[in-house]
């Protein structure tokens, strides 16, 4: 061994490894799977900003399961202790704050990026054939972050948690018939009761993850059986060169995961920022009526939920009537999930529609923040007339999609992806 | 059936194939062992269903409870809680009484015909059993915010023109002084009044119907 040489060691180690990743690979598909995922999964090269926050939002999932694990180690999910096992976890444990403020920062970050992961899908046409059931995984993922975000608010016992879940449980009381006895089954009490924060922790920490990365999983295998969009919406697996890739495709790896490292610390920056220096966010991350524990005798003076589900709380409040008003905010999260079959456009990417599509789809997006604010002012007429208005602007997008889709001007789109190097 | 189209089966009849497998009775079994198996399945399921249910516990601590209502004054209301809810009650004056009569035109169910929110021996505008104590499950019938007692006439926040009752916070409900809700709020129902029944002349006992207890 004393006579090697340097390059020997080196070619002995390496052929060891490789020796090694054989042995595994006739019993597990490694160096397969790693291809078909990464390393020969051809995405079009035409990238641009908005296609980080899919990578990004992976990233969160990780970090809310990793932080969730740990305040679960401090965290009692009985009505006598929760809110006291907070304040334990923020004064007494060693990094308790850190961890803390990194799960509740990171619920709000998980939809600020998932909000704009899905403004991308609506740019580009990404939930059109053939990929609908990609975007209906998605969908089903975004069904699970709203119950996991608000099974997950239940949980320090603040009053703000308690009436919140009394507000949303309530919803279920509107159906007709089975209304009440459907409420009393999900409270497993005839209030929210420490039965109710029971269950809700066995949801958050267990049910609902699992169903998470169960569907994160399906969404990237589906992902990768139909392949990446891209901004012009052009499908590049028409076009293959000599060895069979698509032209304009680039590997995973090592191209795209280089890259999204940089978005990733790129977030992790601003992360850290809001994480450091304004963890509450003035009160539209965690609410201040949170930091007083649950009081089932007091609603707080102005109740309104945490600002990622305003708009549809908007929604809700703008309708008059109790039953309609549950519908409507129903309606307005699951119409989502028929865009694949209502728009009717020849072109996937707005660069290749016309004014009618584009102005639709602004006026929907301008709607959806102006909702997301009215929810969190009190309902006072004038607010609640404004919320009627961008309600009815939401609707329209989903509601006259397959005449405006049809009739828009659209521009010939190219053979390849547009694409300058930088 | 796809065992059925093996080659060499193809022409023989749905029931038997050359190699003697009696294709009906293997459609049979697959059928009842499918469905025996599914049963088994949702019998399976009972169990964790009913398991979200109010436990025994929970059932035995929605008991009735007793409320000394003697030093209660007139005009003013107490927090009790039974069942986890608030339950107000309210010492009504002889001028808050008086406002109960002539506003049935504003109001959803003036006549409390809504037989699920009162017990049967609840009648008439006070919506009680003496006229002067009016109790109330103390949670809106919207999305179940707890009203605040907003019992003075022409009130700063609700105008001139409010003469008294109930007003919820969340999202603007409004009810009257025996709990009735007004027209053109969100809240679809009257406030519930629980079962209560008088044991003296100053005690109640909430969650239980006269004479039962």
């Amino acid at each position: 061994m004393s006579t090697d040489s340097q390059p020997d060691i080196y070619d002995r180690a390496s052929s060891r490894l490789s020796a090694f990743g054989g042995w595994i690979d006739e019993r597990f598909p490694m160096s397969k799977m790693f291809k078909e995922h990464a390393s020969e999964y051809y995405a079009p090269k035409n990238f641009n900003f908005w296609y980080y926050f899919g990578v990004i939002a992976t990233v969160v999932l990780v970090l809310q399961i990793v932080t969730g694990i740990f305040l679960t180690m401090n965290y009692k999910p009985s009505s006598e202790h929760a809110f006291a096992s907070v304040e334990y976890i923020m004064r007494d444990v060693d990094w308790g704050w850190l961890i803390r403020y990194m799960h509740s920062t990171g619920a709000s970050a998980f939809f600020l990026v998932v909000y704009l992961h899905m403004f991308r899908g609506l740019m580009y046409g990404s939930y059109k054939n053939p990929r609908e059931l990609l975007w209906i995984f998605g969908f089903l993922i975004y069904l699970c972050l709203m119950a996991e975000a608000f099974f997950g608010y239940l949980l320090p016992w603040g009053n703000m948690s308690y009436w919140g879940a009394q507000v949303i449980t309530s919803l279920f009381g509107a159906i007709p018939y089975i209304g009440g006895a459907l409420l009393e089954w999900i409270r497993g009490d005839y209030y929210i009761s420490d039965v109710t924060l029971n269950r809700f922790f066995a949801l958050h920490v267990i049910a609902l993850p699992l169903a998470l990365v169960f569907l994160v999983v399906a969404h990237i295998l589906a992902l990768h059986e139909v392949g990446s969009n891209n901004p012009d919406g052009v499908e590049i697996k028409k076009l293959k060169n000599a060895d069979g890739h698509p032209v304009d495709g680039i590997p995973f790896y090592p191209y795209y995961i280089t890259k999204d490292f940089a978005g990733i610390v790129f977030f992790f920056i601003l992360f850290a920022a809001v994480l450091f220096f304004a963890p509450t966010m003035g009160g539209y991350f965690l609410e201040h009526a949170n930091f007083e524990p649950a009081n089932r005798l007091q609603t707080p003076p102005h109740i309104a939920p945490v600002w990622y589900f305003t708009p549809f709380y908007a929604i809700l409040r703008a309708v008059p009537d109790k039953l309609s008003g549950v519908i409507l905010m129903g309606a307005a999260v699951v119409a989502l999930a028929f865009l694949p079959w209502l728009d009717r456009s020849k072109v996937k990417s707005i660069r290749y529609r016309g004014w009618l599509f584009k102005g639709f789809l602004w006026s929907f997006a301008v709607s959806f923040v102006a909702l997301g604010y009215l929810g969190l002012m009190p309902a006072t007429p004038g607010y609640t007339n404004a919320a009627r208005v961008f309600t009815i602007i939401y609707f329209a997008f989903f509601v006259f999609m397959p005449w405006y889709t049809k009739a828009d001007k659209t521009k010939p789109v190219p053979e390849r992806v547009t694409y300058h190097a930088h | 059936m796809s065992a059925a189209a093996k080659p060499g089966s193809a022409n023989t009849s749905a029931e038997t194939s050359v190699d003697g497998v009696d294709n009906g009775r293997r459609h049979f079994l697959l059928v009842a062992t499918t469905t025996i198996g599914l049963a088994g399945v949702v019998a399976t399921a009972v169990p964790f269903l009913a398991s979200w249910r109010p436990s025994a516990r929970a059932k035995a601590l929605g008991a009735p409870v007793e409320v000394d209502i003697s030093k209660l004054e007139p005009g003013a209301l107490m927090k009790i809680e039974w069942r986890g809810q608030a339950v107000y009650v309210v010492y009504r004056t002889p001028e808050m009484l008086a406002k109960l009569n002539g506003n049935d035109d504003q109001l959803r169910d003036p006549k409390s015909e809504n037989a699920d929110q009162q017990p049967t021996y609840i009648k008439g505008e006070t919506r009680s059993v003496k006229p002067e104590y009016l109790v109330l499950v103390g949670v809106c019938t919207h999305l179940g915010c707890a009203p605040l007692d907003k019992f003075t006439p022409g009130d700063a926040e609700l105008g001139a023109s409010w003469a008294g009752g109930f007003y919820c916070p969340c999202h603007g409900s409004k009810f009257d002084l025996s709990g009735r809700v007004y027209k053109d709020v969100p809240a679809p129902t009257n406030l519930a009044v629980p079962p209560y029944t008088y044991l003296t002349d100053t005690r109640l006992l909430v969650g239980s119907d006269p004479g039962v207890a």
